[in-house]
């Protein structure tokens, strides 16, 4: 088998004991890798219904199809566990070189099982597995972290995915980092701080050998040259952070907690004003020729020095959503989050949920007393002093942090409780998980992606924006298609989700991102890898396929219709101005985006999925388990 | 940083131009060895901070320290191009010319314990193939003297029309 060696190690932190697992090429050609494999090697491997803190939750992560080859943008794997901010799937992709270095050791996954007693520092060195102590590494950073480990092993082609301080104090919005990129989201971090998995840690130096390698060299040359054009402008020059104008012009640029979607000062936090006073260099992931991550430093003020890699969703969390005009306060928001381990965008629209509810009266300056100021601050919106701290207080669990750490949906229903308010009206989270940078109130499709996404507000896993952006569909309402759309457009995220390719690369195949231009393409990098025969059908299923595993996973950990839903704000406050000011998503329109989409899904009513359905999917063993 | 004094062309990075891809590696070790294996290229990326990224493979130096310092004498110059030949049946992996060498551009391959260095691709058509690759145009062949003109050059410039971006 050509692109796999066929097997997964089992890593027991518990006991320490390690075992190989062989899957067939079956497996191989269902699940693909990123993930799909990796939610899969979840499903197979988690006590059902476990506390995600607990020693039953794995940590399963599996690497891309072309992680080690010259296949542009492959280098990245797939992390899942149970989330501990929604307790439904928590699945990340993160790139760069450790999923390249990972490939060399030989192993296409890893799953870790219990938990340790003491902090280790798991150390696969090709096939050999060494559990190191990593007590001395506690309270580093994520980047000291990495750094302190190849020091230590003196190979500086050792690469780490780590946890920072927010993982080791189980804050339930921290991540896993390597190499400056994040497994971002879902509160990945806290599940490795339960395990007391401060790092792994891989070297590899087997070469990695494909079906045809004249052949991919050839698909990926044409592929790289074509990522130098026009076709990846926006991410090669400004990156991401050009959406900044593009969604205020629009009214959907989140602002101060999605009260507004248009934010005065957009102009001072926008893409083009980073770029020419504080982009310090664009860099790349491993296997990457596009290079789209704004390295930015602060240059003077209170936090000079600062710097971080800065990209949209980080950016209007922690700026337009906190009122913050001033760009050097969000380069410094996202420099504690990226050290300190915390995702930057739940770390934002967290944020501003306490400080909307400190303007509302709720939260009072006691509330805010830590070791800094000892008599507590004021969190108004647009104070960034406040800002910063409030990152660092989360990251620390200090004070109020320790109720942020827990996250908006946690958060809000501990102060509902104790005060008697109802602060779940402004906590913008779906199923658990803090909504990204697009407004959904006047982008229906996206609304309705975003209410059925299996982990939860996240809109690199439906791409529903897309077509209501684009004017292909009316985003102000609804109508019979949106079902189709939704469905189309989470499966097509997932294919590249699951190989992982980067999605910045899709109109670099053909000039065409949509499946005609891309799936053909993608078929022949495939069967150039593996040697396999993969056709436009076999691509496409593999969307439909990762986004299953994902949905069974969550039906088999108690999922119900009613998980499916929107914050509260989105569906009962209009925003008053902007290009989609007035809009809301009526309870009468979700119920009736959800009962399409299910249906195009060929689910029933209830939103379950059929026996016949499963077992067509090539998933007999979760139709057995969950079909209907 | 040391610097070459060569006569002869080697292979150089703008760190302003790379990205830290590892492009150029993965081509080098498929070309050298059938292998995608970044242990086994024989140019290197760097990743000394955040943003400080470069690439650096054999400089070609003039008496190149690698030759004087091995015991076995099984380096060579090639006295036209600057490459560093390593004769397989002298050479027996005691790593001295990895010592000697100030820019960490020779390596030991890790199969026949043997010293392996960058030959800019002498038997490839279209020349090095890292370079062909790079998708920045950060690499290049260059001698030391077309450096120091492209250094007056923009010093010339910057003196004129104030510091670039």
């Amino acid at each position: 088998m050509y692109g796999y060696s066929g097997k997964i190690l089992h890593i027991d932190l518990t006991t320490r004991k390690t075992w190989i697992e062989s899957k067939p090429e079956e497996w191989y050609k269902t699940y693909i890798g990123g993930v799909s494999m990796a939610s899969r090697l979840c499903w197979e491997n988690i006590e059902v219904g476990c506390d995600p803190l607990s020693p039953g939750n794995p940590i399963c992560i599996a690497n891309g199809i072309f992680a080690g080859t010259p296949v542009p943008v492959g280098g990245k794997y797939g992390l899942a566990s149970k989330s501990p901010l929604t307790g439904f799937i928590g699945d990340s992709l993160c790139g760069s070189w450790f999923s390249v270095a990972f490939k060399r050791t030989g192993w296409d996954g890893f799953v870790i099982h219990g938990a340790s007693e003491d902090w280790v520092n798991v150390f696969v060195d090709d096939d050999r597995v060494e559990f190191r102590d990593a007590s001395h590494l506690l309270g580093l950073g994520t980047y000291e972290t990495e750094e302190a480990i190849r020091e230590e092993l003196g190979d500086d082609q050792v690469r780490s995915a780590t946890i920072g301080p927010a993982g080791e104090k189980l804050v339930r919005i921290a991540n896993v980092t390597n190499d400056g990129r994040q497994a971002g989201r879902t509160g990945h971090g806290a599940v490795w701080g339960s395990k007391k998995l401060k790092a792994l840690s891989v070297r590899g130096t087997s070469g990695v050998t494909v079906a045809d390698p004249e052949t991919l060299l050839k698909l990926s040359y044409d592929i790289v040259q074509a990522a130098q054009g026009p076709h990846t402008q926006k991410y090669r020059i400004l990156g991401t952070v050009a959406n900044v104008l593009n969604l205020n012009r629009l009214g959907l640029l989140p602002t101060r907690n999605y009260q507004e979607g248009t934010f005065e000062y957009a102009e001072l936090v926008s893409g083009e004003y980073l770029h020419e006073h504080y982009n310090v260099k664009t860099i790349a992931c491993a296997q990457c020729p596009i290079a789209c991550e704004q390295m930015s430093r602060a240059k003077d003020g209170p936090y000079a020095g600062a710097m971080t890699g800065i990209d949209y969703e980080c950016l209007f969390a922690n700026s337009s959503n906190l009122g913050l005009k001033d760009l050097q306060a969000a380069i410094k928001l996202i420099d504690v989050c990226d050290r300190g381990g915390t995702d930057a965008m739940s770390n934002g629209v967290t944020i501003s949920w306490a400080m909307e509810t400190f303007e509302r009266g709720i939260f009072t300056k006691e509330d805010f007393k830590c070791a800094k100021y000892p008599e507590g601050f004021e969190p108004n919106f647009g104070n960034a002093e406040a800002a910063v701290t409030l990152a660092e207080m989360i990251r620390d669990r200090e004070g109020i942090g320790d109720l942020l750490a827990e996250g908006t949906k946690r958060a809000s229903a501990q102060v509902d409780e104790e005060r008697g308010t109802e602060t779940y009206q402004w906590a913008m989270n779906i199923k658990g998980l803090e909504t990204p940078g697009y407004d959904a109130r006047a982008l229906k499709t996206f609304a309705l992606g975003l209410a059925v996404g299996t982990r939860g507000a996240c809109h690199n896993r439906t791409a529903a924006y897309d077509p209501d952006i684009k004017g292909q569909t009316n985003r102000f309402t609804v109508d019979e298609t949106r079902g189709e759309v939704a469905k189309s457009t989470e499966e097509y995220a997932a294919v590249y989700d699951t190989l992982p390719l980067c999605k910045f690369i899709r109109r670099c195949f053909t000039g065409k991102a949509d499946r005609a231009g891309a799936w053909p393409a993608i078929a022949n990098l495939i069967n150039a890898t593996t040697g396999w025969d993969f056709d436009y059908d076999d691509v496409d299923l593999i969307g439909e396929r990762a986004h299953t595993i994902k949905k069974a996973f969550n039906i088999r950990e108690g999922w119900t219709s009613a998980d499916d839903h929107l914050p509260y704000r989105w569906q009962h406050d209009p925003m008053t101005q902007g290009a989609s000011a007035g809009y809301v998503v009526t309870e009468e329109e979700l119920k009736y985006l959800k009962d399409i989409y299910y249906e195009a899904k060929g689910w029933t009513k209830e939103g379950l999925i059929p026996k016949e359905k499963l077992i067509a999917l090539g998933m007999d063993d979760v139709a057995e388990e969950i079909g209907v | 940083m040391p610097t070459s004094t060569s006569k002869y062309q080697y292979i150089t990075c703008d760190p302003t131009k790379c990205m830290g891809c590892q492009l150029c590696e993965y081509i080098c070790s498929y070309v050298k060895t059938g292998e995608f294996n970044t242990y086994r290229s024989r140019i290197r990326t760097v990743r000394a901070e955040e943003v400080l990224i470069t690439a650096v493979a054999c400089r070609t130096c003039e008496d190149a320290p690698c030759v004087i310092a091995c015991p076995r004498n099984a380096l060579s110059q090639d006295p036209v191009t600057g490459i560093i030949h390593i004769d397989e049946s002298r050479c027996d992996g005691c790593a001295w010319c990895i010592e000697a060498c100030d820019f960490g551009a020779i390596s030991i391959n890790p199969e026949t314990k043997l010293a392996e260095i960058c030959d800019m691709c002498e038997g490839e058509e279209d020349g090095p193939q890292c370079i062909k690759w790079c998708p920045k145009e950060a690499l290049e062949l260059t001698t030391p003297d077309r450096r120091a003109q492209r250094a007056r050059h923009k010093l010339a410039v910057e003196e004129v029309l104030g510091p670039r971006a």
